[in-house]
This record gives structure tokens, C-alpha cells and sequence, in this order.
């Protein structure tokens, strides 16, 4: 029968037009992977129109998937398997299958219409024509294969058609040597509700796992063996979803309701379409009128006692900014999550960037600094979150998370913790001695410089707060100059001693000093993780610096920084964290940008540490093309 | 004493904060200030359990100057506050303070869409047609024509009738009343804290230095019998000093008569649970008509935000028993090691 060839890691793109249900093969073969013991990392990619015209280059949608025999940090640069359901799904993904890499075609998607949609010339059909012989093509009419395999049965024409997404599970399912069951399992579930559908569905999905066995077309078969993962329970889970089960988990670890608040916008509204699903779970939600009204009801909930979350992207966050100096004027525990998009404006609503990192940091009147922290993985902003909430619960601070729309849609797997092995979570309750002749002292601050948090219902307690500057303890307006200066320090102070608690910087890869350091942040940290891996394995003096706590900076930083000859810093905006560590540190740093609304490739970061070892200059537009 | 608990009873006095209160001398805010107190001391709502929330103005400084629990935010906002606290904490007492520029100029939004959900707490919006704070500019309530420093030439905007906005939102009380009649203030504002849901209430406030004497024709005593209509549950809508005027409609045409010429069971008699009545009310404006004051509207049949939510979370409770682990773990998850996948 067939050989089977073990392969370390294998990237595929399920791509097809929007209706054709990629998201869901793309996610279901996730599962199969995952079951299989892969470890694994994968990117949805829709197109922003919700009905783009079917067949066009705009209404394609596809899905990636990276799985493998070692720890997998990003989805892939390149694919090694392409399914491409029609000719516009050919058109825009070619480009990411590698050479000699497999490519499946459905003829059916290549008829007259589909390439004149798609923009091929008159008369010309990629799949005959030649220009496909640097890929291993496999041409099937996947649309003719179901209709004979449900061929009587009682569905609709169209009802039958849209089955065909199961046949390419089947088959690749054959292809990488796996079980059915898991696979029929998920359908069991989703189609529960309809028999007809239930049976066509596993029909087609076995049709095409048979199709590989008996058509010959394919030389070999695959087997990815388990990764080396840590035991423990494990999910697969996108970045929003991390997010929304981080806080709501904070909130139970401190013993707090979790209100949340969110106006629809891309790539966060997720987190409000799950948040308003979890009422049994002590959540609050509220579809807010405006980004304005969601960060003001979250600092209304965080006044009542509660911790106040929103999250929010691009433009959402720039109407924010004063109810956050708001915030920070008040001390109040709320998290405001920037899943980042391109921008300015409007941009690319589903394309990510990590452009708002200085606004983030610097983005409002008045000296107000707030904790700044960002999520490396999908799984990670579960931690991300519950440390974001930990933050402004234990003192008294907004915090902004920084995500993006790369680690918001994409998902990797999650080792679920115990809940006992979470940090704990007190908030600075307000006590008797917090009171003076009878009157609260609302800004009467601990030995870290935390105020206390008294919440309306308490007797003995009322006290007033507002956006005017406060006197030192009673809270009281004050417009006295020094005390505004003590007040503005006491602020930031607060901020320098939170720094000092936070775990000291390390190295990420790599050695402790040396000729380069790369510096991450946020969503690039797959890419650069492997990137350096690879440097490192060609024997490049290169280390990996990954920083989680963008405000304050940890403890550490700057010395580890001193250790080495260059820095680089890879990010997708113009070099907005490579400017906060020149100014922080006063060192010289090396920026890579790329600022097209695409996550970074690993073949990218190498290219750039090269350059950056040879000591080539010229790295602020460095990306092909630019 | 409070026929609820063996503590003294609370005086107005118990309300107020120990902060000196800075409105001008004048001001039609002390008027609402010592109102709301006696109102509070009335119902003998504890003190912990009231929370003052306000945006920025003149009138925003008000939870500053009250012995209960406050917060002063940003400018239009103070609605959007209340959302997430009345969410997380549905047992208090909320007032939401206002004016005619934080209310309905850069917050118009909020306010509109707090009366939209039925959010039950007090708004209290201080209209005295003009920004004080920031020195006497043109407000949207300001009559057309008025100068001011950002309308040298006059006016040439028209202004919104407050009531007739929140009416159409579904605010589910709706009064207008002044600070020169401290009887009414005080009945308007004691029906407004006793109405569940979202209740509006528009005080003309006179601002002796910027606008003075904006609402003269409905507070001196010559004017005032004749533009000024007191309206009560049940009674006619009769005005002038003997009541020697009323007004009553033609199909949906108002229109001004002598009182004596209206047989009894032609005469427009108050209904304040009437919505569509209360918005022909809400809209006498200018002459020949009569300013209405009082009770326009106040229904307290309508569920409030806070019932409807919490109806959900009941249900979503029934439905689901919350088990974090199982909720982290989602519908597929498996296990790694000790050979238990």
C-alpha cells in the first residue's frame, strides 16, 4: 500500500470562497492534529465585507494551520499543502505554497466564470495551462465526487453541493494518517439538529478519506509525530477567547464581580459576544452606546467595587483617552484591551499592527501613566489578562493590554492551569484605619503607594472622587501648586514600585550577553522566537530578548540590554519600541518595521539579524517591496 | 427617628459634605443643593447607599459638596458611570447631575440612551441656557438670538426642549420645575427619587451672572400666573391668576381660551400616565402657549435595565451552573501524560 513519510511539521491552507466553509475544516483538522498530540498554531483570514461577491478575490477565505512533532510558535511563513476551492483562492494564497509543495485544486472552481472572477486572462486555466509544475498538483472535481457520493440522497442540490468542505477533511485526513472518529464526533455535534444533514456530511467525509486510499493520486502519506509536549489538560484557543476567560477568572480569584463593557468594533467584538454568553459566571456585560460610554461604565463599575474591563481596537482606543487620565487620576482597577489593527483611521480593520503601543504608553493629557502589558501567543493572553487584572486590582491602576488581530483571530494550544496555581489577588479594601475623626481618607496611600478602595454601601465610608487634583489623603479639590506636584509623583511612584515587584527581565533564547540581542514585544514573539532558534542553530551569536511589561519597563532591562554589542528590534510599526528604548536606555537600536498589516515571518527576522550581524544599515523600511 | 433603625433620624444637614460650597453668589444651584438634601432627609435614604455622579460644569461640581458617596467625572459622561455601577451594585441610590451643556451638548448621547434603557436612577439636569464654568457661550438650550461671547452676532440656532427629548428616548418620568419655587422643586424632586426607572427632571436655573434673569417671565410674580402652567394628576390645565385660562385641544391642535368658555368635560385634564398627551404638553412653548411645569409624564409600569438584566442572569443561572474548570476546559480538551490522553 502506501509509504508513509514522518515529517516534523507541515503547514496547510484551506482556502476557498467565504461560503464554503473553511473556517471549519481549517479548525476541525486543528482538533485532529491536536488530538493526535501536535502541538500547533493557526490563523483565520476572512475578508472584512461580511457577503463579498462569491468567486472574487475579495470573498476568499481561508485558514492555516501549522502542526507538528516540535514546540510550533507561529503559523507558518510558507505552506506546504494548499487546497484551493476556487480560482480566486489560487490567485491570493499561491504565493505562500512552497516549491514542490502539494496543491489541491478543485476543478470545479475553475470553470469559465470562476477565473474570469478571479482575473485570469481569456482562455487560460492555471491548472492546464503549465504554470503550475514547480507544485505537486492534484486535481480533483471535488463538486462531481459528492454529488455521486450523496447521490440519493434526499438534500437539495445546493444543501449537497455545500458538503464538499467534508470531503477535503476526509481526504486530507487520509493524507496525514489520521482517525475519522474525532473528526465524525464534531460533525455529531454540530449537525444534532438535523439527521439529513448529520448523514450527508459523514458520508462525503468518508467518501473523501476513501478517495485517497483507492485513487493512487497521491505518492505518499504522512505521520507527524506527537510533540514533546508538558503534561497537563489542553485546549486549543484564540487570543479573544483567552482573554475573556482570563478575566473572568481574575475576578473569581479576588472575590469581584467582572463588568465589561464593549462597543461592536474589529477584531475585539469576540470578546463582547462572549462576555454577554458567560452570565452564569458572575459577568456583568453591556453593549455601550460608544468606546467612550464602555471605558466610563467600567470605571463606574470600578468605583461600585467591581473590576471594569473593555476592550476595544484603533479607533475605539483613541476615543478613550480621556476617560483613561480619568482613571489614572481616580485610581481606579480597570483593563482596557487594544486588540490592535492597522491604522491610522479606519486602515485595515482585519489587518494586524502593533502601531499603538505609544499611545498606549503616552496617549493622554496631563502626566498620566497607567501599566502598559502585552500577550506574546493566543493562549498567552489568558495570562496576560489575568496579570493586566491582577495589576489594577492590587494597585489601584488602569492597565492596557495590547493585543492584536493576529493573536485575537489566531490560535495555538493552552495548557489549562490549575486554579490554585494562579497568583492571588487582594485588593487594598479600605479598613477602619483608614479613617480619621470619622472621615475616610480616600488617598491615603500604603507603603506602595496604593490607595485604599471603599465602595458606595459602606457606612462610615462615603467619600467623593473626581477629575479635579485631589489633596493628598482626604481626596478633597486642591489646587495648591505643591501638592499637585506630590500628587503627579505620587502617581508615577506608584507605577516605579509596581516595576520593582515584577519578575526581573531574562533572556528569552540564546546567551546572557554578546554581539545581538533581539528585542520582542507582543505578537512578533513566535516569529523572533524562531527566528533566533534557526540563527542559533547556524551558529550566529544572536539571543532573544522577549519583554511582557512594556509599562513599567522590569527590572533588568537595561543591564541585560548593556550586555550586548547591537540591538534589534523587529515590530510591525515605524519603530515605536525601538524609539522607547533609545530613550529609556540610551542605547543604540537597530529597527526592522514592517508595517503591512501582515504578521512577521521568521524568514524576515533571519534576514534582518544577518544584516543586522554584517552591520548593514538602512532598517527602517526594510521589507520586500517597500 | 427613623422608624426603620434605632439611629437619629437624618436631617438635610446629614447630606452635605464638610467642603465649602463655591457656586456664585446667587446661583440657582444652592436652591437644588438644599433641596435634594431635605428630599434625601425626607425619604431617609441612608446615606451609604446614595452616590451623586456628574460630568463637568457649574452644576458637576455638585457631588463634591454632598456627604454621600460621588464621583466627578468627565464632561457628558456622568450617565455612562452609571451603567456599570447600577449593573454591579442595582441596591443604590443614584443620582445623575447635569446641565444644559453637559447634558445635552457633548453628552446628549449618554443621556438619551440612559433614558432609552430605562436605567433607574434620578437625572437632575440644571438648564440655565448658557456655559457658565467656561464663561457665558451659547448653549444648545439657549433661545435664538441670545449673545453671548461665542455668539457676538446673536443666536442664530434653535434650542431643544429638554423635556421633549427625554419623552422621546422613553425616559419613564418626565418634569420640568425651577429653582425660585422651592415648594415644587421639592415635590418634583420627592416624586422623581420615589420613581423607579429612569427619571428626568429639567430645573430652570437662573445664573445670575452669565444669563440672569433667563426664566423671569416664569418666576416673577406679575409674569409668572400667565407663562408659567403648574400641572397636576387629575386637575385641568388651567393658568393666569385665578386660573382664568386654560388649554385644551382641537384634535391634536392646542390652543389657548378663557376658562369660563370650556364646559368642564371639555376641559384637557392632566393625565401623567397619558404618553401621547404628555408630548402635545411637553411641546407648549412660546406664546400663546404657557410654559408647563410639573409632573408631564411618569409611567411605573415599565421594567427598568436593571429588572430586565437581572431576569437574564436568573435565567442564565437556571440554565448553566458555573464550574470554572469546565468553562477553561471548553467542549474539546484532552489530556497529555501519565498515558491518560
Amino acid at each position: 500500500m502506501y509509504s508513509t513519510t514522518p515529517r516534523r511539521d507541515v503547514t496547510i491552507v484551506f482556502a476557498g470562497d467565504s461560503g464554503e466553509g473553511m473556517q471549519l475544516t481549517g479548525s476541525y483538522f486543528a482538533h485532529t492534529s491536536a488530538l493526535a498530540g501536535n502541538d500547533l498554531a493557526t490563523l483565520p483570514n476572512y475578508p472584512a465585507e461580511i457577503r463579498a461577491p462569491q468567486g472574487t478575490l475579495a470573498g476568499v477565505s481561508s485558514f492555516q494551520l501549522r502542526f507538528g512533532s516540535t514546540e510550533i510558535l507561529t503559523p507558518g511563513d510558507q505552506c506546504d499543502v494548499l487546497v484551493a476551492m476556487n480560482a480566486a483562492a489560487l490567485k491570493t494564497h499561491l504565493h505562500l505554497l512552497k516549491r514542490g509543495g502539494l496543491l489541491i485544486a478543485n476543478e470545479a472552481g475553475f470553470d469559465r466564470r470562476n477565473l474570469r472572477l478571479a482575473g485570469y486572462p481569456e482562455n487560460s486555466n492555471p491548472l492546464t495551462d503549465g504554470s503550475l509544475s514547480d507544485y505537486e498538483l492534484i486535481t480533483l472535481n471535488i463538486s462531481q465526487l459528492v454529488a455521486s457520493a450523496l447521490a440519493d440522497s434526499p438534500l437539495s442540490v445546493r444543501e449537497r453541493e455545500r458538503t464538499k468542505n467534508m470531503f477535503v477533511l476526509g481526504l486530507l485526513a487520509w493524507l496525514f494518517s489520521r482517525p475519522l472518529e474525532p473528526l465524525e464526533q464534531l460533525i455529531r455535534e454540530k449537525f444534532a439538529q438535523r439527521a439529513e444533514l448529520l448523514e450527508a456530511n459523514l458520508r462525503v467525509l468518508r467518501a473523501g478519506y476513501a478517495f485517497g486510499e483507492t485513487s493512487e493520486l497521491f505518492a505518499s502519506r504522512y505521520e507527524i509525530p506527537q510533540a514533546p509536549l508538558e503534561p497537563g489538560t489542553y485546549r486549543s484557543i484564540s487570543g479573544n477567547e483567552a482573554l475573556v476567560l482570563g478575566f473572568i477568572t481574575a475576578a473569581h480569584r479576588a472575590g469581584v464581580k467582572l463588568f465589561y463593557a464593549g462597543y461592536p468594533i474589529t477584531p475585539a467584538s469576540e470578546v463582547l459576544h462572549q462576555m454577554e454568553r458567560l452570565l452564569a459566571y458572575e459577568v456583568y456585560p453591556l453593549q455601550a452606546e460608544d468606546e467612550i460610554a464602555a471605558l466610563c461604565a467600567a470605571i463606574g463599575a470600578a468605583f461600585g467595587g467591581h473590576l471594569g474591563v473593555t476592550a476595544t481596537s484603533g479607533p475605539g482606543f483613541s476615543l478613550m483617552s480621556e476617560a483613561l487620565g480619568l482613571a489614572v487620576m481616580l485610581e481606579l482597577p480597570v483593563v482596557v484591551c487594544d486588540i490592535q489593527r492597522a491604522g491610522p483611521s479606519t486602515g485595515m480593520p482585519t489587518k494586524p499592527e502593533q502601531a499603538d503601543l505609544l499611545q498606549a504608553l503616552y496617549g493622554r493629557h496631563g502626566e498620566a501613566p497607567l501599566a502598559v502589558i502585552a500577550p506574546a501567543t493566543p493562549a498567552d493572553c489568558f495570562t496576560a489578562a489575568y496579570e493586566a487584572a491582577r495589576i489594577a486590582l492590587e494597585w489601584m491602576t488602569p492597565v492596557v493590554l495590547l493585543s492584536d488581530a493576529f493573536l485575537a483571530n489566531g490560535s495555538d494550544l493552552w495548557r489549562i492551569p490549575e486554579l490554585d496555581s494562579l497568583p492571588p489577588i487582594q485588593p487594598p479594601w479600605a479598613t477602619p484605619e483608614h479613617r480619621s475623626d470619622g472621615t475616610f481618607l480616600p488617598y491615603q496611600r500604603d507603603e506602595r503607594g496604593v490607595r485604599p478602595w471603599a465602595v458606595p454601601g459602606t457606612p462610615g465610608f462615603e467619600h467623593r472622587i473626581g477629575g479635579l487634583e485631589k489633596e493628598e489623603l482626604t481626596g478633597n479639590v486642591s489646587y495648591d501648586p505643591l501638592n499637585h506636584e506630590r500628587m503627579v509623583r505620587a502617581r508615577a511612584r506608584k507605577l516605579a514600585r509596581l516595576a520593582e515587584t515584577l519578575p526581573p527581565q531574562t533572556i528569552t533564547l540564546g546567551p546572557a550577553a554578546g554581539e545581538l540581542a533581539v528585542v520582542s514585544w507582543g505578537s512578533t514573539y513566535g516569529s523572533i522566537y524562531t527566528a533566533v532558534q534557526e540563527c542559533l542553530r547556524q551558529g550566529l551569536p544572536v539571543a532573544h530578548i522577549h519583554v511582557r511589561y512594556l509599562h513599567p519597563l522590569p527590572p533588568g532591562l537595561g543591564e541585560l540590554l548593556a550586555g550586548f554589542r547591537r540591538i534589534l528590534v523587529p515590530e510591525l510599526n515605524s519603530g515605536q519600541f525601538a524609539h522607547l528604548l533609545r530613550a529609556h536606555y540610551r542605547v543604540d537600536v537597530l529597527s526592522y518595521a514592517k508595517i503591512q498589516g501582515l504578521p512577521l515571518t521568521v524568514n524576515e527576522v533571519v534576514g534582518a539579524i544577518q544584516r543586522a550581524l554584517h552591520n548593514e544599515p538602512a532598517f527602517q523600511l526594510t521589507s520586500p517591496n517597500c | 427617628m427613623n422608624p426603620l433603625s434605632n439611629s437619629p433620624a437624618l436631617t438635610a444637614k446629614d447630606y452635605a459634605s464638610d467642603q465649602e460650597v463655591r457656586w456664585c453668589p446667587g446661583c440657582g444651584d444652592y436652591a437644588i443643593l438644599k433641596q435634594v438634601q431635605t428630599v434625601l432627609a425626607e425619604l431617609q435614604i441612608p446615606r451609604e447607599q446614595v452616590v451623586f455622579l456628574s460630568g463637568i460644569g457649574c452644576s458637576s461640581r455638585f457631588p463634591y459638596y454632598m456627604g454621600t458617596y460621588g464621583l466627578h467625572g468627565i464632561h457628558g459622561r456622568a450617565p455612562a458611570f452609571a451603567y456599570g455601577l447600577k449593573l454591579t451594585r442595582p441596591e443604590l441610590h443614584v443620582w445623575i447631575i447635569t446641565g444644559d451643556g453637559d447634558g445635552l451638548s457633548i453628552g446628549t448621547n449618554h443621556l438619551l440612551h440612559l433614558l432609552r434603557r430605562n436605567l433607574d436612577v434620578t437625572v437632575v439636569l440644571f438648564n440655565n441656557q448658557v456655559y457658565g464654568l467656561t464663561k457665558g457661550q451659547l448653549s444648545p438650550t439657549s433661545p435664538p438670538g441670545q449673545v453671548t461671547p461665542s455668539s457676538p452676532w446673536g443666536s442664530v440656532e434653535f434650542p431643544f426642549n429638554p423635556v421633549l427629548l427625554a419623552l422621546s428616548a422613553g425616559a419613564t418620568f418626565v418634569a420640568r420645575t425651577l429653582d425660585r419655587d422651592l415648594a415644587h422643586l421639592r415635590m418634583v424632586l420627592t416624586r422623581a427619587a420615589q420613581h423607579r426607572g429612569a427619571a428626568f427632571v429639567e430645573v430652570y436655573q437662573n445664573c445670575p451672572v452669565f444669563n440672569d434673569g433667563a426664566f423671569a417671565r416664569f418666576t416673577e410674580k406679575e409674569s409668572k400666573p400667565w407663562n408659567a402652567l403648574f400641572v397636576e394628576h387629575g386637575k385641568p390645565l388651567c393658568f393666569g391668576p385665578n386660573g382664568e385660562r386654560t388649554v385644551r385641544l382641537r384634535g391634536t391642535t392646542p390652543e389657548v381660551v378663557p376658562t369660563e368658555e370650556v364646559a368642564p368635560a371639555e376641559l384637557w385634564v392632566h393625565d401623567e400616565t397619558d404618553r401621547a398627551h404628555a408630548f402635545l404638553l411637553a411641546q407648549l412653548w412660546d406664546d400663546p402657549f404657557p410654559r408647563p411645569f410639573g409632573v408631564l409624564y411618569a409611567d411605573p409600569s415599565k421594567p427598568t435595565y436593571e429588572e430586565l438584566f437581572f431576569e437574564q442572569v436568573q435565567r442564565a443561572r437556571q440554565r448553566t451552573t458555573a464550574d470554572l474548570p469546565a468553562l477553561l476546559r471548553g467542549r474539546n480538551w484532552w489530556h497529555i501524560g501519565n498515558g491518560e490522553r
